[in-house]
């Protein structure tokens, strides 16, 4: 078999990568394998599964060959050593931290996050007995500086929400690994088109796969990915033995591997929050064409981003593939074929709040609605939407602008989303 | 692929034609350093090869009988013909062992994951034996039978042509 000795490239692994052709049917497509659990060989084979001592397939809350796919095709794309797929990307991020860490932790994280994803750091992990502590991610000292000793692992995303900042992975994971820590990237923005944060020394990936990795607004999905190469010996959920499997550590058992199970096997087995085959499926759909997609998406940003730039009616614009964006360098660096397709800017206007309301009614084509990353183009204010109870001032101080609008730029014709863009700011007050 | 070799080790001791062929041709494997202990990463390989339909001979002083076979202090006590000398020992140990497979007649060394000795590499190339280094056996073998795949591993396989067992 020659083609072992080949390294494909990441479009032929975007169809081709966890998918070998059923072997009693044929069938070419992925098949959805929609069942809850699986008929064992024997007795032996059973007992040997369940202590983990065979891989092959259990319930489909722990795995599915369906998901396996999905799962095989993000590691693949990622250069990871392999994945788990979660019912949502909350549910990844909440399996990575339930993995990794004890009461008592503390993660060290960019400020520059999703706020969905704040909530939950900030909320819900406090009851785990989890501290996660927030640092601009711009300035690495300052990473340094709030290290301290019970930091366990630095977080950020590949390009942070909503202000489009690009995380200097590299200095990141340099530092990390210095505090024998790993650096956790959440690259829902990037997808491993535009970025892959594993070749730039994260350790674990986090992706919301209901974004870019979908790709068409159906399905809500998360994944985790390990590079294999983090030294988790002292990290105690994996290392130490498992009360719940007769005494086995992970980590010496499984070696590189070990992480990744016991997010599987005992973390998502336990929180329930399995993907289901058919969303599955729909990703893997999502995936086959992921270059095609990311490659018009962030075209159309580019020139999105530089018409609302030049527009009369529009105050600032952040978007990194902009020359005197401040993160246009790092853009450079890590997303160089373009930092992707959401991006904010600012109305100019007397009363932003009511200009932004304004602009949201005269759209035509932009869907307004709370996501990201679907074929369609999207948009949302978070002052009258997400943000609507909080005053201006309350809005300046969480760095949201009253007339800021987020956008997600989709696959429509370029001019159809340049005119609509163009007519809704023509028809906002000034 | 997670290793520590080196680009040129790796082609030399991680082949994947060579891994099929020594999967698909080996019946017999003494395992040295095979724990009696159930939660033990040496009795997951065996459990798991044994059910695979490989005969598993444990080599261990401190062991009387792992999964139903006798066990022996050393490869040289073993009195049935081996085919794979599988070690989980460290390193230091490993020349020593490697000898001894030579003298066996054995026709594979395979050194397990993060088990790396050059020296015992080339005692056992020198006698014309298949070497495999830090590699692991289930793994390979999961790998290679698609069951790896079912837990999310990237297996690295990339093929159009339909399925059957590679090896």
């Amino acid at each position: 078999m020659a083609q072992e000795k080949r390294k494909f490239g990441f479009e032929t692994r975007m169809l081709h990568a966890g998918h070998i052709p059923d072997p009693v049917t044929g069938a070419r497509a992925v098949p959805i394998y929609q069942t809850t659990s699986y008929v064992f060989e024997d007795t032996d084979k059973a007992a040997q599964l369940f202590e983990l001592k065979q891989y092959g397939n259990i319930y489909t809350r722990i795995n599915n060959p369906t998901t396996a796919t999905f799962e095989e095709r993000i590691a693949s794309l990622e250069n990871a050593t392999g994945a788990v797929a979660t019912a949502s990307g909350m549910a990844a991020q909440m399996t990575t931290m339930m993995t990794l860490l004890e009461p008592g932790d503390e993660i060290l994280s960019s400020a520059h996050l999703y706020g969905g994803t704040v909530t939950q750091f900030t909320h819900t992990f406090r009851k785990l007995g989890i501290t996660v502590h927030f640092v601009d991610p711009t300035n690495i000292d300052d990473w340094a500086a709030a290290i301290t000793p019970k930091t366990r692992a630095l977080y950020g995303e590949t390009i942070g929400n909503p202000k489009g900042s690009i995380l200097d992975i590299e200095a990141l994971a340099d530092l990390a690994h210095a505090h024998k820590m790993p650096l956790i990237v959440d690259s829902t923005f990037a997808t491993p088109y535009l970025c892959r944060p594993i070749d730039w020394g994260a350790d674990l990936v986090v992706h919301s796969a209901t974004k870019f990795l979908g790709g068409h607004g159906n399905s809500i999905a998360g994944v985790l990915l390990d590079s294999g190469k983090f030294d988790f010996s002292s990290y105690a959920t994996i290392a130490n033995p498992d009360p719940a499997y007769h005494g086995l550590k992970f980590y010496e058992t499984f070696g590189h591997y070990g992480f990744l199970m016991k997010a599987r096997a005992v973390t998502v087995r336990d929180t329930g929050a399995a993907l289901s085959p058919f969303n599955a499926f729909l990703l893997i759909q999502g995936l086959e064409t992921l270059s095609l997609r990311m490659e018009r998406h962030v075209q159309n940003a580019q020139a999105i981003a530089q018409f609302l730039y030049d527009h009369p009616k529009v105050d600032w614009v952040a978007y990194a593939g902009l020359a005197d964006n401040p993160y246009h360098a790092l853009a450079q660096k890590y997303t160089p074929k373009g930092p992707g397709a959401i991006f904010t800017f600012g109305i100019k206007a007397s009363n932003p709040r009511a200009a932004g309301k304004e602009f949201i009614e005269s759209l035509h084509l932009f869907s307004h609605l709370a996501n990201v990353g679907d074929a369609r183009s999207l948009v949302i204010h978070p002052a009258s939407t997400t943000h609507q109870q909080l005053s201006d001032e309350e809005l300046a101080a969480g760095g949201v602008d009253a007339g800021m609008i987020r956008l997600s730029i989709g696959l429509e014709t370029l001019e159809d989303l340049l005119w609509d863009l163009d007519q809704a700011l023509q028809a906002t007050s000034a | 692929m997670n290793t520590v070799l080196d680009e040129d080790a790796r082609i030399k001791y991680q082949d994947p034609g060579v891994i099929r062929t020594i999967l698909s041709t080996t019946k017999t494997i003494a395992m040295v350093g095979l724990s009696p202990k159930s939660e033990r990463p040496s009795h997951f390989v065996a459990t798991y090869l044994q059910y695979e339909g490989y005969r598993v001979i444990p080599v261990n002083p401190m062991a009387k009988e792992v999964l139903g076979e006798k066990s022996y202090p050393d490869l040289l006590s073993v009195p049935d013909k081996i085919d794979m000398v599988n070690v989980f020992r460290h390193p230091d140990e490993c020349p020593e062992i490697a000898q001894q497979a030579v003298q066996i007649g054995a026709k594979t060394l395979w050194l397990q994951l993060r088990v790396v000795s050059l020296e015992a590499a080339h005692i056992a190339e020198a006698a014309g034996l298949n070497v495999i280094m830090d590699r692991c056996v289930k793994i390979e073998h999961g790998r290679y039978n698609g069951s790896l795949h079912w837990v999310g591993m990237n297996t690295e396989i990339i093929t159009a042509r339909r399925g059957r067992r590679y090896f």
